[in-house]
């Protein structure tokens, strides 16, 4: 595989996850205050930073066929989780992640919280949300950047991925000042499944020691299945809800963001 | 003791979701996979997709159906 799907792809989970990070950092400085916000953005960048720079050459030490089982596994397992929850959306059986709304939940919360301030950090409460926010969002990131980096033996590729993404992002919301409610998260969301699905199936059995029939092309036929079957669940599950619109939300629809 | 156990959820919840049945499918595919191939010599690089759409389609059957 060359260099650029590695660095779409990782592009595409990456700008997902900025997307949530922004909206919960924006919450937070517009509300707030933006020296605090930044700090703890900053802060969670370095931890970030320093997992890939722990994690990434570590991993690539191990041999091939065993990080690949491991990783294919890892990967499988996120991926199927990615569009489980992509096509639960999708046809209605949950509902769709919504930036804006998210947004003044997060003003809300910011707003009512009192003042603090400890050490060189003048607002607590701006400092923590921001660093958990992008901390939590920017850890599927690392796990994503790090699987796909340490089997193309390419982590580099990857971080260019991820901080080309991330920049996007950032700048997009500088522009903007609102949280990006516009982006097709739920669409974005799908691919990115299908993909990691996709790359867990090729490298999972490759490391369990199976030979795919056309080498390193079997990708190419691997991807547009997992999609074809993904859209077809999506179309099976909307036949009967268009019969019954009225039916009651599942457990997950109410508990679940 | 507290914190720990926060931390096992945290990262059950991110590696594992909201369906652990699916990564039981999954590491199980893996397994008779590579007993397939080391053992029996059958390349059974069929077995992990079928697996893996099986697995997609149980739990999306069970999320839909509660």
């Amino acid at each position: 595989m060359t260099a650029l799907p590695l660095i779409l792809t990782v592009f595409v989970a990456c700008a997902v996850e900025a997307i949530e990070a922004l909206t919960i950092v924006l919450a937070a400085g517009l509300t707030r205050e933006w020296r605090s916000t930044f700090q703890g953005m900053a802060v969670a960048l370095v931890v970030l930073a320093a997992i890939v720079a722990a994690l990434g050459p570590t991993i690539t030490l191990l041999p091939l066929t065993a990080l690949r089982l491991v990783v294919g596994a890892l990967l499988a397992i996120f991926g199927l989780q990615w569009l489980r929850k992509a096509i639960l959306r999708a046809t209605g059986y949950k509902s769709l992640h919504d930036e804006a709304s998210a947004y003044l939940r997060e003003v809300a919360a910011a707003k009512a919280a009192a003042a603090s301030s400890r050490g060189r950090v003048h607002d607590w409460y701006a400092f923590t949300l921001s660093f958990k926010g992008v901390l939590l969002e920017g850890l599927e990131v690392v796990f994503i950047v790090i699987t796909f980096g340490a089997n193309q033996r390419n982590v580099g590729a990857a971080v260019i991925g991820a901080a080309a993404a991330v920049v996007v992002v950032a700048v997009t919301g500088v522009l903007v000042r609102a949280p990006l409610a516009k982006v097709p998260e739920n669409a974005m969301k799908f691919v990115v499944g299908i993909m990691l699905t996709s790359f867990g199936i090729f490298w999972g059995a490759e490391g369990a020691g199976v030979s795919w029939p056309g080498q390193d092309a079997a990708l190419l036929v691997v991807v547009p299945v997992v999609a074809l079957v993904s859209l077809g669940y999506t179309v099976l599950l909307r036949r009967p809800r268009a019969v019954q619109p009225t039916s009651a939300p599942t457990s997950e629809e109410v508990t679940s963001s | 003791m507290r914190r720990l156990r926060s931390i096992g959820a945290f990262w059950y919840d991110f590696v594992v979701g909201d369906d652990w049945r699916v990564a039981v499918v999954v590491v199980a595919a893996l397994a008779l996979t590579a007993v397939l191939v080391h053992a029996a010599g059958v390349n059974a690089w069929w077995l992990l997709p079928v697996c893996v759409f099986a697995a997609l389609a149980w739990s999306l059957r069970r999320a839909t159906r509660t």
